[in-house]
């Protein structure tokens, strides 16, 4: 069983957002990038298929702007076959929507014939939380979103799935597309034999057009603004003290 | 056109909670049908009637819709979707799971956690885990929506729409439900709850814990977690506050040795008031609490319980 893993280009989870001040969106020149920290998740838990044979061949897939390579080098570093760069975009300023990024993804699915999809639940740029079950929507596919599990079973896979209140598990029958949560795993660090080893490995370049796919957004963004800020507050010296000031404000 | 409002319903039961807070967001767009799916959904359909700003109450009840699994709860509601201007939903992992495969059934973009409504096609949705709002305006002919309930009061009851059965559902057979392992507890729901009470990696142990859950019983609170808690085994996932767990937006917000990286600040930030216990004076918790105490835990938190 192939397995196709889409990856995203995304600004590091750690770097503090600038909103420009023209409110044109988020400043992304200079900014350090990093592949999407659940799609690391959903790499590592295909190669984890991989070695354990369910999985026969592991192909990287990234959208959006040609340093999205990078982060398709990250995947094959940490194990991954072969990449497929889908060139959308010029400037990284333009983020592709999931709609788009889905019927592209279908159309590389349609060639490759993966067994399984794996990706992230969400990308920590636009939160949407979409791409996965767009996927599976125009595939006829199964779905299995927030997984924390994934027992691959012949024609059928068991998932755990994160849901409020708990977990749910469900069977899904393959192909299906499966997205991950945090708690599926801890990625491996790429070593640097691997790193050196996954600049020799398949990249092939594409384009929207070659599986049909206009990217024109359909949610035009009129503004990005920054949120409210929250007034300083006073620090406490004692209990006591912290007491008095939660009676105060009357919020006890 | 009317607005289709998917009710949040669990094993018969209305999240009354999350779906009236979703209906106050949906009213601002028009007449607003809510429905209700289920295996059982009687007693849910009767309850959202209740809601004030519902007009009608549309019941599904089959046993392949009994525990949300996407697919034919999807295919149920593009059914029903052509007569309706916009599909929305509150952002739970009920409808986030579902609704994405809606909007890309009706070939429309999802616009997920609305969190401000401009006009019927003009939405706000935080970006960035909450760092940045972004304003968006829609061209689709249908708006598929999910709405971030901490960004909405809740209707109030005091209604009785007409209940109507709807269409059976097809169900695709792709999936499914084999258990659900649910966390129970005594406590309020912990994205409805008017008082949060969360601890953080700073708790040190599961039984650290119960310093969290004593002060939280004080206030008749909701217990919640950091993403390092959780990871740590101090407490369950679905207890996680952030921008990958629960956005809550409650009156009174208690983070105990929470640090306040990015990520957590994104599912709390938009709460009334904060109050953050922390060793660390450095901690950047600091910067969005109303009301701080640098303090070891294991001495101010039981004392803190004890005095309030």
């Amino acid at each position: 069983m192939k397995v196709l893993v889409p990856v995203k280009r995304v600004i590091d989870y750690n770097v503090k957002v600038r909103v420009r001040a023209d409110g044109s969106g988020v400043d992304l020149a200079n900014v350090k990038m990093s592949m999407n920290p659940f799609d690391e998740i959903a790499v590592e838990e295909a190669i984890r298929l991989k070695e354990k044979g369910t999985a026969t061949e592991v192909v990287a897939v990234s959208i959006g702007v040609r340093q999205a390579q990078e982060t398709l080098r990250t995947a094959l570093a940490m194990g991954a076959d072969r990449a497929i760069l889908v060139l959308a975009s010029e400037d990284v300023h333009q983020d592709i929507e999931p709609l788009a990024v889905a019927k592209i993804l279908a159309g590389i699915v349609k060639e490759e014939s993966p067994g399984l999809v794996l990706c992230g639940k969400q990308a920590i740029d636009n939160d949407m939380n979409a791409t996965g079950q767009m996927l599976a929507a125009l595939l006829g596919w199964a779905q299995a979103t927030f997984a924390s599990e994934l027992k691959v079973e012949g024609e059928e896979a068991t998932v755990t799935r994160e849901v409020d209140g708990g977990l749910q598990a469900i069977k899904v029958k393959m192909p299906a597309v499966v997205t991950v949560d945090l708690r599926m795993n801890e990625p491996r660090y790429a070593s640097l034999p691997n790193i050196m080893k996954a600049k020799k490995k398949p990249l092939e370049e594409k384009t929207p057009g070659d599986y049909g796919v206009d990217v024109t957004p359909r949610l035009r963004v009129v503004k990005t603004t920054e949120p409210a800020s929250r007034k300083a507050g006073v620090m406490a010296k004692s209990v006591d003290e912290l007491v008095d000031m939660l009676k105060g404000a009357g919020v006890v | 056109m009317a607005i289709l409002l998917i009710g949040e319903v669990t094993n018969g039961q209305l999240g009354l909670d999350a779906t009236a807070k979703a209906v106050t967001a949906a009213a601002k767009l028009g007449e607003v049908h809510v429905l209700c799916a289920g295996a059982s959904a009687r007693g849910a359909a009767e309850q959202a009637a209740q809601i004030q700003g519902v007009a009608k109450v549309l019941v599904a009840e089959d046993p392949a819709l009994g525990h949300r699994l996407a697919e034919p709860t999807a295919a149920l509601i593009v059914s029903l979707a052509s007569g309706y201007s916009h599909v929305v939903a509150p952002a739970t992992t009920d409808a986030k799971n579902v609704l994405p495969r809606v909007a890309a059934l009706l070939d429309v973009m999802v616009i997920s956690d609305v969190s401000g409504i401009q006009d019927a096609d003009t939405f706000e949705r935080p970006i960035y885990a909450g760092n940045a709002i972004q304003t968006v305006t829609s061209s689709d002919a249908i708006k598929v929506a999910t709405i971030r309930t901490a960004g909405f009061d809740a209707a109030p009851l005091g209604n009785a729409a007409p209940i109507e059965a709807a269409p059976g559902a097809t169900d695709p057979g792709l999936s499914q439900w084999i258990e659900d392992r649910t966390a129970h507890s005594g406590r309020p729901e912990l994205t409805s709850a008017p008082v949060v009470v969360s601890g953080g990696r700073g708790i040190g142990s599961k039984e650290g814990f119960e310093i969290v859950e004593a002060l939280a019983d004080k206030l008749g609170a909701a217990v919640g977690a950091s993403r390092a808690a959780v990871d740590a085994g101090y407490a369950p996932n679905d207890w996680q506050v952030g921008q990958t767990g629960k956005v809550v937006a409650p009156n009174l917000y208690v983070a105990l040795g929470i640090s306040g990286a990015i990520q957590h600040l994104a599912g709390m930030k938009d709460s009334k008031f904060i109050v953050a216990i922390n060793k660390d004076a450095e901690a950047p918790i600091f910067q969005v609490a109303d009301f701080g105490l640098v303090a070891d835990l294991f001495t101010a938190v039981p004392e803190l319980t004890e005095k309030l």
